[in-house]
């Protein structure tokens, strides 16, 4: 672990430069460990891939005694009570199909498969929260099976539905909102992903787990997807 | 109690401190552009530092008091006048019943802060009223809108009025030339020392592309080792250089977390200073530290606690 100043009251602290389980698995930990131990300090925390971005009242303490509190925290729980075996899992469903999915044939023709296969590869794994940004609740989900990667559009889209399911490379994701974006969309959730009005706020948090589950057009109209454009 | 937009102007927002404890849902802070201006307007009318205000970005903003009332103009001088009568911003002033209050174009600076004794009344939306378009989050009726004509800027009856007013030394002068304190940190050791010999040598012209997610510079290029990084936290102030090596500062609605390096960060109130820049101004950076930004911070949190004249202390 690394804790590195950013500016007089945020600092970054540094899991290691590799993308992937491990240092998830340490950045769900100390997230929850200082969410624990430093809310009365900490205004806010942006977990990432191999980081914790944290940000502090500068009026409670300086950055000394930031350090110190980070590591006292992070330190304090070694006995993995609190570590990756608790992540949550959240299944989606997703309706897989040309009519939502805007790219999909192009990531069956991409990839050299038939679509069952491609749908097949995409919803049987699981997948890990890497990190939430690029718009509120949009999670970066990694990583995709080899065989159904595929790199971003060249032009993005100006509009992306909401709910949209997309591969870009070897990660994959659901657009929470319409936005401008440049993912392969391959299909559509029916699910909400964000809502402020309600007490979850965003569905999945960094450190879940996703999995996908391919549900037929009626279960998605069931489920009150939505089939415009828009 | 409130006010009524007559003409919104360019941009005219609603903003607290910011909205704060979501950003690991990639929710952004919002907030005051200038942070310093921001607090002395609250501090002036002895309201709570976090009470909302309106951000009045290049002027052309009417409004008119449906009842009398304290206000604070802080930040640029926009010409601003209630009725004919031109006031002075870093001051409280009275406005009566029936007023009319106009910011008319930028004199100095870019953005004018507008508070109201009490603070005003807008919908709080994940504990925040601050106005983020691009993610539908607060303003008057929480979803995000700027303010526009007819808009009813609500708030509480109003104390009695207190005159009170920065001192002229301390007052931000926004026509001298910008430098700026750069505190080394996050992929700066990625930069090689030639790279660092420009970025702080150079004068940086502030392009047109500035808003509040970002402010984009020209100037000369400057290129990291790095073709990109793992995506990570982002701060306000973190100066982001992209593939065509023209420093961008990410400033209040920032994205919360992106790939880019980032040859180091602003202070806020530093930031704030640049947010009072314009299209074509200049701009050049020198090498700080964190021990200084956390420093002037401390005392500038100092300073709105003693107050100024008219205002008792804390």
């Amino acid at each position: 672990m690394r804790i590195e100043s950013v500016n007089e009251n945020t600092c970054m602290v540094y899991f290691g430069d590799q993308i992937g389980a491990e240092s998830a698995g340490l950045v769900k930990r100390a997230t929850d460990q200082l969410r624990r131990d430093m809310s009365d300090l900490i205004v806010d925390l942006v977990p990432s891939y191999t980081s914790i971005l944290v940000t502090w009242d500068l009026d409670q303490a300086d950055r000394f005694a930031i350090a110190r509190r980070v590591r006292a925290a992070i330190d304090s729980d070694d006995d993995g009570s609190t570590g990756d075996d608790s992540a949550r899992v959240v299944e989606l469903p997703v309706y897989y199909d040309p009519e939502v999915g805007l790219d999909l044939e192009d990531v069956c023709e991409h990839a050299g498969l038939p679509r069952d296969e491609v749908v097949r590869i995409h919803s049987e794994q699981l997948y890990q929260v890497y990190a939430i940004g690029f718009a509120p609740g949009f999670a970066y989900l990694g990583s995709t099976d080899e065989r159904i990667a595929i790199p971003r559009k060249s032009t993005p889209r100006l509009k992306v539905p909401t709910g949209s399911v997309g591969i870009a490379g070897t990660q994959t994701a659901i657009y929470p909102s319409c936005t401008p974006g440049g993912w392969q969309i391959i299909g559509r959730t029916p699910q909400k992903m964000v809502d402020w009005d309600s007490d979850s706020l965003a569905l999945v948090q960094v450190g879940d787990q996703v999995r996908f589950r391919a549900i037929s057009r009626d279960e998605f109209l069931e489920l009150g997807g939505n089939l415009d454009e828009l | 109690m409130s006010f009524e937009v007559l003409e919104p102007g360019m941009l005219a927002l609603v903003q607290d401190a910011g909205r704060h404890g979501y950003q690991h849902m990639g929710v952004t802070t919002g907030g005051p552009m200038d942070e310093f201006s921001f607090f002395w307007a609250n501090r002036l009318l002895d309201n709570d530092l976090n009470a909302p205000q309106i951000e009045i970005t290049f002027g052309r903003f009417s409004l008119r008091a449906n009842h009398d009332a304290c206000i604070a103009i802080t930040g640029g001088d926009l010409g601003a006048h209630i009725n004919d009568r031109a006031v002075e911003p870093w001051r409280t002033h009275h406005i009566s019943k029936g007023d009319r209050l106009d910011f008319n174009a930028p004199m100095s600076g870019l953005r004018a802060y507008l508070a109201v004794s009490g603070g005003f009344k807008p919908a709080m939306k994940l504990g925040s009223c601050a106005t983020v378009a691009r993610e539908g989050l607060g303003g008057l009726d929480g979803k995000g809108a700027k303010l526009a004509k007819g808009d009813k800027l609500e708030f509480e009856k109003n104390a009695s009025f207190v005159e009170a007013f920065l001192p002229e030394p301390e007052i931000p002068d926004y026509q001298q030339h910008l430098r700026l304190g750069v505190i080394p940190g996050y992929q700066y050791q990625s930069f090689p020392a030639v790279q660092r010999m420009k970025f702080f040598s150079c004068d940086y012209e502030i392009s047109p592309n500035i808003d509040r997610m970002g402010y984009r510079l020209k100037g000369d290029a400057i290129y990291s080792d790095l073709d990109g990084i793992v995506s990570e936290g982002i701060a306000y102030g973190a100066i982001q250089v992209p593939k065509d090596g023209q420093p961008i500062v990410l400033m209040k609605d920032r994205q919360t977390i992106g790939g880019y390096p980032k040859i180091g960060c602003l202070s806020a109130l530093d930031a704030g200073l640049l947010a009072q820049r314009g299209p074509g101004s200049s701009v050049s950076f020198y090498l700080s530290d964190v021990a200084e930004a956390e420093g002037r911070r401390m005392l500038f949190n100092q300073r709105l606690k003693t107050g100024a004249p008219g205002i008792r202390a804390d």
